[in-house]
């Protein structure tokens, strides 16, 4: 009876979870410019993120699954992980925007309800990974959309993903979220 | 003679390629190889073109051999290979859209990769300015009595690369499933041409973020064949201890994600935790979670940190004491295996005919794998098995993964019990040949192929293993229910960004 053991080993165990890393300055700078106190209030320190691969190697996706894993356990900040866009405050986008991808973006970003916030994840994302500009590529994620905050790393480590995540629910200024 | 050698002997080789011939044909030997395609005689192992050239590579899988034939088309035709042997249909539509070759007898002439929003027409042939405007696409037809239509895609409800689904269902069951994918490519391949070798082995990395040591152990391989070099033994053995690493840390982090989708979250959790321990590790030993970059043409970046090998053998043993509890789990819990058993099937001919490697190919009984059939240093100094199943399910895929998450442990403990000592890179001579080099990857062969040019690269083609399992996904849930798809597709797992480059 493998179940009834694991269980009680989970329940006896100490937790793996980390402790929580302190949000980035860097993040935080960026995000004052953005975030609305105001829009803070009806979020109630919860997000819903609608992660969106815009032409990633799938190694940025790989290490935002990690996030999830009872290491990093993103829920417990009131993060989470949607399924539609209709549901989402934040598109968590990667990749370099490949032409391909480019009107689905934008066809998901016009599908979010306002307020809404991009994150761009990854320095393909970032415009400055190999793949940007070309035949095939629209840049980063800032030539499409308005991008709120910038997670750099080829990946980012879900450490870093995590400090710009938890900036962004942390912070709060005056500019009025879109 | 063997199948392929009576080919290649047809025209006239090409000295600069290696380690296996490359020859140049004409189109009768062209029809002559694609007849042995049909017949079974002979794999399918890639298919691409350059302006005025098209290149077929071939398995002999009996012999052991590998054989490129290439047929010049001035008039910018050759003769369809996916007439008569379909597992080519799609290289054939990447081929056209990249550099304007056309098939003559195509069955399916619509574009694969361009969907007609890039900047340029035929980027590696000869560059036409395009109007960026979205080309309707036709999906295959379904016909019959209440059939609907379900589109899925490429924006998915998970964390999950991009590509679009179409199913024609019927209720519940799953008429015809056909994939567009296509969304993820980032014109890899244009960049690497003229690109010089390192920039090219950051590019080969980041095919496919979760076979980045694959990608760069192939890249690698065929960098050093064209240029007739050999890199240190000591970088040999550490670039397979990266290869097992990234192996197991995909098969743990797939086997909990395929019971994920069976809504049986407890194993997902496990597993999600020896994945983790095991980017740990490789972040400890290589300085990287998914060890990118470490590869390159010449050795590896970074050799084992003082602590590595400790490191690398608790994950070891701490891999070894769980998987047997949560296999134990997967196999004790009747409604995991309800999910599971019977479902996604693909039979041991489509894996045949389609060449299918990996787990893919294994759990439907086509024993072939790499780095026995071509064996390539230092595996074979290596003690390991293949595992092979012939139900060909999704229980049979997560089975494979289960025996080669432990024959990886088995190899990074012999590996790091041998590994010779000495530099882990050698300079390279900024020489010109042809490379073509195939490594196991945990999906399955990546193929590498590359021209270089004084140390440029003039030209380059990588073929994910996917290619030949993506047309198996559509034929494995065909009867299934839809609400099967995620589970049998998550048990392929084929890649989107290796395969859209």
């Amino acid at each position: 009876m493998s179940m009834p053991k694991l269980l009680a080993e989970g329940i006896l165990r100490t937790p793996l979870t980390e402790l929580p890393p302190a949000a980035g300055d860097a993040e935080l700078a960026e995000l004052a410019a953005r975030l609305d106190a105001g829009a803070r209030r009806r979020l109630g320190r919860s997000l819903s993120i609608r992660q969106v691969d815009a032409g990633s190697c799938n190694g940025c996706e790989l290490e935002i699954h990690a996030l999830s894993n009872p290491f990093y356990d993103l829920e417990r900040f009131g993060l989470r992980f949607v399924a539609s866009p209709r549901h989402a405050d934040v598109l968590l986008v990667t990749g370099p925007v490949t032409l391909n991808m480019r009107e689905a973006l934008e066809r998901t970003y016009a599908a979010t309800p306002a307020p809404k916030w991009v994150v761009a994840a990854g320095d393909c994302a970032a415009g400055d990974g190999l793949f940007c500009g070309g035949y095939a590529c629209a840049g980063g994620v800032a030539d499409v959309l308005p991008v709120d905050l910038h997670i750099k790393g080829c990946p980012p480590d879900p450490t870093a993903l995590l400090k710009g995540l938890l900036a962004l629910l942390a912070d709060a200024s005056a500019k009025p979220a879109r | 003679m063997t199948r392929l050698a009576d080919l290649t002997t047809r025209g006239r080789s090409v000295r600069a390629h290696r380690p296996w011939p490359r020859t140049v044909i004409d189109a009768a030997v062209w029809r002559a190889a694609t007849r042995r395609l049909t017949a079974g005689e002979l794999a399918l192992l890639g298919l691409w073109g350059e302006p005025g050239q098209v290149h077929m590579a071939l398995l002999d899988e009996a012999a052991g051999r590998v054989a490129v034939l290439s047929l010049d088309c001035p008039d910018g035709h050759y003769p369809s290979v996916s007439a008569h042997h379909a597992p080519a249909g799609r290289l054939e539509r990447a081929l056209c859209d990249l550099t304007g070759l056309k098939a003559r007898g195509a069955p399916d002439p619509r574009a694969w990769l361009d969907h007609g929003r890039w900047t340029l027409r035929h980027p590696l042939g000869a560059p036409v300015p395009a109007a960026g405007a979205a080309q309707p696409y036709v999906f295959l037809p379904a016909e019959g009595e209440s059939l609907h239509q379900i589109a899925v895609g490429p924006v998915h409800a998970g964390t999950i690369e991009p590509g679009h689904f179409r199913f024609t269902a019927n209720g519940e069951t799953v008429v015809r499933l056909e994939a567009r994918l296509g969304y993820a490519h980032r014109g890899l391949l244009a960049r690497m041409a003229g690109a010089d070798l390192a920039t090219a082995a950051r590019l080969a990395a980041r095919a496919s973020g979760d076979s980045t040591v694959a990608y760069g152990y192939a890249f690698a391989r065929a960098a050093e064949a064209a240029l007739k070099v050999e890199a240190p033994p000591r970088a040999v053995w550490l670039r397979a201890l990266m290869a097992e690493l990234e192996r197991l840390a995909n098969h743990l982090g797939d086997i909990g994600a395929i019971c994920n989708d069976a809504a049986f979250l407890m194993m997902h959790a496990h597993c999600a935790v020896l994945r983790e321990a095991a980017l740990r590790a490789n972040s400890a030993t290589f300085g990287h979670r998914l060890m990118m970059d470490r590869i390159v043409p010449g050795g590896v970046t970074s050799d084992l940190a003082p602590d590595g090998a400790s490191v690398l053998r608790a994950l070891v043993g701490t891999v070894r004491e769980r998987l047997p509890v949560l296999t134990a789990l997967y196999d004790d819990t009747a409604s995991l295996q309800d999910r599971t058993v019977g479902t996604g099937v693909v039979s041991t001919e489509l894996v045949r005919r389609f060449a299918a490697g990996g787990f893919v190919g294994r759990a439907s009984g086509r024993d072939f794998d790499t780095r026995r059939a071509l064996r390539y240093p230092p595996y074979d100094r290596l003690e390991f098995q293949t595992p092979v199943r012939t139900e060909g399910d999704v229980n049979a895929r997560v089975w494979i993964r289960i025996d080669e998450v432990s024959q990886s442990l088995g190899l990074v403990e012999q590996i790091l019990e041998r590994l010779p000592g000495g530099p882990v890179r050698r300079d390279l001579p900024a020489g010109s040949g042809e490379g073509l080099a195939l490594v196991e990857g945990f999906r399955g062969d990546v193929l590498a192929w590359l021209r270089l040019d004084r140390g440029r690269v003039a030209r380059a083609w990588l073929r994910d293993p996917s290619w030949f399992q993506w047309p198996l996904v559509e034929a494995a849930v065909e009867g299934d229910i839809v609400a099967d798809f995620p589970l049998a597709n998550k048990s392929f797992n084929c890649a989107y960004a290796g395969s859209d480059l």
